[in-house]
């Protein structure tokens, strides 16, 4: 069994004051060199920000995608109705959140990963009212099991029948074989 | 590249619909830093004494600070300031914090600089370089909140910062404010000045980066202010009431206990004190209604203090809106109630409304002093309610319609008794410089507040205390007290810190002590942190109003060497914020400023000393190398490097030009 180190950033958005010291010293890391500039358009966190609604809410920038969801949320919890896909933290076409103003290239957090490591990611260090903190824990990662392979080739087989699914292997295996 | 500020202004011709993108010179940031330093610096040189209030040629400046943009923790303010002021005919300068000053460096600007005035109420809409003078007869008459919504959604862009003016501002008000998030710009009626340009609102979104001179220099000395925020929110000063004892604004939306205004402070037309006001009755229900209005304590940019708080509490019938310090109490004690939920419920509708928290109550009070009085009568006030709380709502919606009396009222106590006449000055007991003060009324003559109230530009008070108790500490904690001060500027480091130790013991209690020598340095000190606050943008609350603030003499000028590469030291500074302090000062003396007008109201403090008063003031004008008008000197200027100031002063026969203090000025007092 191999072990893998978790970062968590723990939000908890009752305690959020609505600062943006996230952003800003988000922004101020990332920047080349280090702390040369600020710009919280290009944070990789950002604060929802709607004091008239009491929604104070910080997002983590997630994974970068392509495609666009087929089908947008929209949440109301505690009688308060958030913005469209509030709690996606994904660099996506459906909206300007997550990307380099000046660029457009997608922002995703990386936990202010550095050599050698800070002892917590800046957005968590700033954050005075622990609407931000941190956790580090060790999980056992169990080694990739073959048959969750065989389950999903399974699906294909399923879904295309075996015929059209050895032909694609084949013509994938000589095209990557050259 | 410039560092720490954009090194651009926008220049906005409202009655031709133009927009321009200036650059401006580094030489003034070494001189006057920024914010407030540079404002002063336009408008000496574009806004000449023969410039009326609401003549096109008034400009309206809203600038961010030289620190904003940059992660300084809390450098968040917009430093809004016109050439004039409708009340005082002087300069009107008020600040704000929230997010509109480090948003509009990041579309690309120090500065808006705002001339003309339009025919048509408009906003404007500042997106990084795309500028557009839009439309606004839709919003005309919202609200100020009410506004900045709509114009987010209109521009489909939530991380607009808006900043708005609401009814008082759009009928000319004196006391007018600028209204954002949960700050404004409420003194001296430069909402006023908004609204007479036809402009309802300002809308900024920026996504351009700024840039710090020694990024690692800089983000350590952030940390450091940043780890002693989060040991002085544990560790707060003792022997000071309890919403003194931390930083930020007096924590009055935390903290339920409001023993020391309410006893101290004056109320109804700041007449009387209720010494034994405060008890556990009030208490108990005070804090349920408290906790009940409010739902969030709330922070502006870049700062971990939560001065202000989310308002909504269906009882009060209003929308949700936001609140901080002392404005909850405003008008309860104006209005001489006893019921807090009045004070949350008009204090809404008169944020809504864009009205002066400080002002606007003692207008209101004046005018039913003058109702007791028979001075106004139903033929002015016609329907006018018999309760008090209910009178001010009536008078709200007078004044900031401009209906009937309430359009004298509108402007103001001090031009409102001398309209109505008939004995109604008379009732105008609490104005400086013709601008309603803070409503103390206390017994023994205060020499430095003195000096404070009397001479400050700002004609307020509380944007010029801070540095000091306001009373003696108890003798028991004085050592203690002293022996961590780092705040003290070295040069006076040791007189300060020996009047903390002896002051209130027996003999050395005021008014005369302490002597005038260090009355007048402690009021410089104070002032000054002001002063270089208004210029960097850092909020008071972190520098210049609490005790043992985390920024400070000593480390501002490592702060603003790191962030722009300019290499200021402690003394550099302190003559650059007397360079400003005098520049503001120059300015209001081309418009009239005298020495008549640098006194406190009469009945400040019951125990007064006409002559001794005359000394403080003479001392004080020596020591800050003005003459007995309260005129800095030529030589005073030209040290300063505002020759061209004292010149012009000397062509329009203001100065003289062989004019020196009785005393040699600022060389010889410093040298003691």
């Amino acid at each position: 069994m191999a072990k893998k180190k978790v970062k968590v950033i723990k939000v908890n958005a009752d305690e959020c004051n609505g600062c943006r010291a996230c952003e800003v010293f988000c922004a101020a890391f990332h920047a080349q060199p280090p702390h040369s500039s600020v710009n919280p358009a290009k944070a990789r966190i950002r604060v929802i920000h709607d004091p008239i609604k009491n929604i104070f809410l910080p997002i983590l920038a997630g994974p970068y995608t392509v495609a666009e969801c087929p089908a947008r949320n929209k949440y109301t919890i505690d009688g308060r109705e958030y913005e469209e896909c509030a709690f996606c933290g994904a660099s996506c076409p459906s909206r300007g959140y997550f990307k380099d103003p000046d660029s457009g290239l997608p922002l995703k957090c990386d936990a202010c990963e550095t050599e050698p490591p800070l002892e917590e990611p800046w957005c968590v260090k700033v954050c005075l009212t622990d609407a931000l903190t941190y956790e580090e824990r060790e999980e056992e990662v169990e080694e990739e099991k073959l048959d969750e392979l065989e389950i999903g080739l399974e699906s294909l087989v399923d879904r295309y029948g075996l015929d059209k699914v050895m032909d694609t292997l084949a013509r994938i295996a000589a095209s990557k074989r050259g | 590249m410039r560092y720490a500020e954009t090194g651009y202004n926008l220049e906005i011709d409202l009655s031709r619909g133009s927009v321009e993108k200036m650059p401006t010179d580094p030489k003034w940031t070494e001189l006057f830093l920024g914010g407030l330093g540079t404002n002063v610096k336009i408008l000496w040189d574009r806004v000449g004494p023969e410039i009326e209030p609401f003549s096109p040629d008034n400009l309206l400046i809203l600038s961010a600070g030289l620190l904003e943009g940059t992660p300084a923790i809390g450098a968040n303010r917009t430093i809004i300031s016109a050439g004039v002021s409708p009340q005082t005919s002087l300069m009107a300068f008020s600040m704000m914090g929230g997010f509109l000053g480090p948003e509009l460096k990041h579309a690309g600007y120090d500065k808006l600089i705002i001339r003309g005035k339009s025919p048509d109420l408009v906003y404007l809409w500042i997106n990084n370089d795309k500028v557009e003078i839009r439309d606004a007869s839709h919003l005309k008459g919202k609200g100020a909140l009410e506004t900045a919504n709509l114009i987010r959604e209109e521009l489909n862009e939530p991380r607009a910062q808006v900043a708005a003016i609401g009814l008082a501002g759009e009928n000319r008000v004196y006391f007018a404010s600028v209204e954002h998030f949960r700050s404004s710009a409420s003194r001296l009626g430069l909402g006023a000045i908004m609204g007479d340009k036809g402009l309802k609102a300002i809308a900024v979104r920026g996504t351009k980066d700024i840039y710090v001179a020694q990024p690692s220099r800089f983000v350590e000395l952030c940390d450091e202010v940043l780890q002693y925020i989060k040991w002085r929110q544990e560790n707060p000063i003792k022997g000071v009431p309890a919403i003194l004892a931390t930083i930020g604004a007096p924590q009055e939306m935390k903290l339920t206990d409001e023993s020391w205004h309410t006893t101290s402070f004056a109320w109804g037309h700041a007449r009387q004190r209720r010494k034994d006001f405060w008890n556990e009755e009030v208490e108990k229900r005070w804090t349920e209604i408290h906790e009940k209005a409010i739902k969030r304590l709330v922070s502006c940019y870049n700062c971990p203090n939560r001065c202000g708080a989310i308002i909504a509490y269906p009882a009060l019938e209003l929308p949700t809106y936001m609140m901080k310090c002392y404005t909850k109490l405003t008008y309860v004690m104006a209005a001489l109630t006893d019921n807090l939920e009045f004070g949350y419920k008009i204090a809404g509708k008169a944020h809504d409304y864009g009205i002066d928290g400080f002002t606007a109550p003692q207008v209101m009070a004046f005018a039913i002093e003058l109702y007791e009085a028979g001075i106004l009568t139903d033929k002015d006030l016609p329907g006018f309610p018999s309760s008090n709380e209910e009178r001010f709502f009536y008078l709200l919606e007078k004044i900031v319609r401009r209906e009937g009396i309430g359009d004298i009222l509108a402007n103001g106590v001090y031009w409102a008794a001398r309209q109505i006449g008939r004995g109604a000055e008379e009732f105008d007991h609490n104005t400086t410089k013709k601008h309603e003060q803070m409503v103390i009324k206390l017994g023994m003559l205060n020499p430095i507040y003195f000096l404070m109230y009397g001479t400050g530009e700002k004609a307020n008070i509380t944007q010029i205390e801070g540095q000091i108790p306001q009373a003696p500490l108890p003798k028991d904690y004085r050592e203690e007290f002293i022996k961590d001060w780092p705040q003290v500027p070295t040069k006076y480091a040791e007189r300060f810190k020996q009047f903390i130790l002896e002051w209130g013991d027996e003999g050395k209690v005021f008014p005369f002590y302490p002597p005038i020598d260090l009355i007048c340095e402690l009021v410089e000190w104070q002032e000054t942190m002001h002063y270089i606050d208004d210029s960097t943008g850092i909020c008071a609350g972190l520098s210049s109003f609490p005790i043992k603030p985390p920024y400070h003499i000593r480390n501002l000028p490592l702060f603003i060497s790191a962030a722009t590469g300019m290499d200021m030291d402690e003394d550099k500074l302190w003559e650059v914020a007397r360079r400003i302090r005098n520049f503001v000062r120059a300015y209001n003396v081309r418009r009239g400023l005298r020495r008549q007008d640098d006194y406190p109201p009469k009945d400040h403090w019951k125990k007064r000393f006409p002559e001794y008063e005359e000394k403080l003031l003479d001392s004080y004008y020596e020591f800050k190398g003005w003459n007995k008008e309260g005129i800095p000197t030529k030589k005073t200027l030209e040290k300063l490097g505002l020759d061209y100031v004292a010149e012009d002063l000397i062509k329009r026969g203001i100065l003289k030009d062989e004019e020196v203090p009785s005393r040699e000025t600022l060389g010889e007092t410093e040298k003691k």
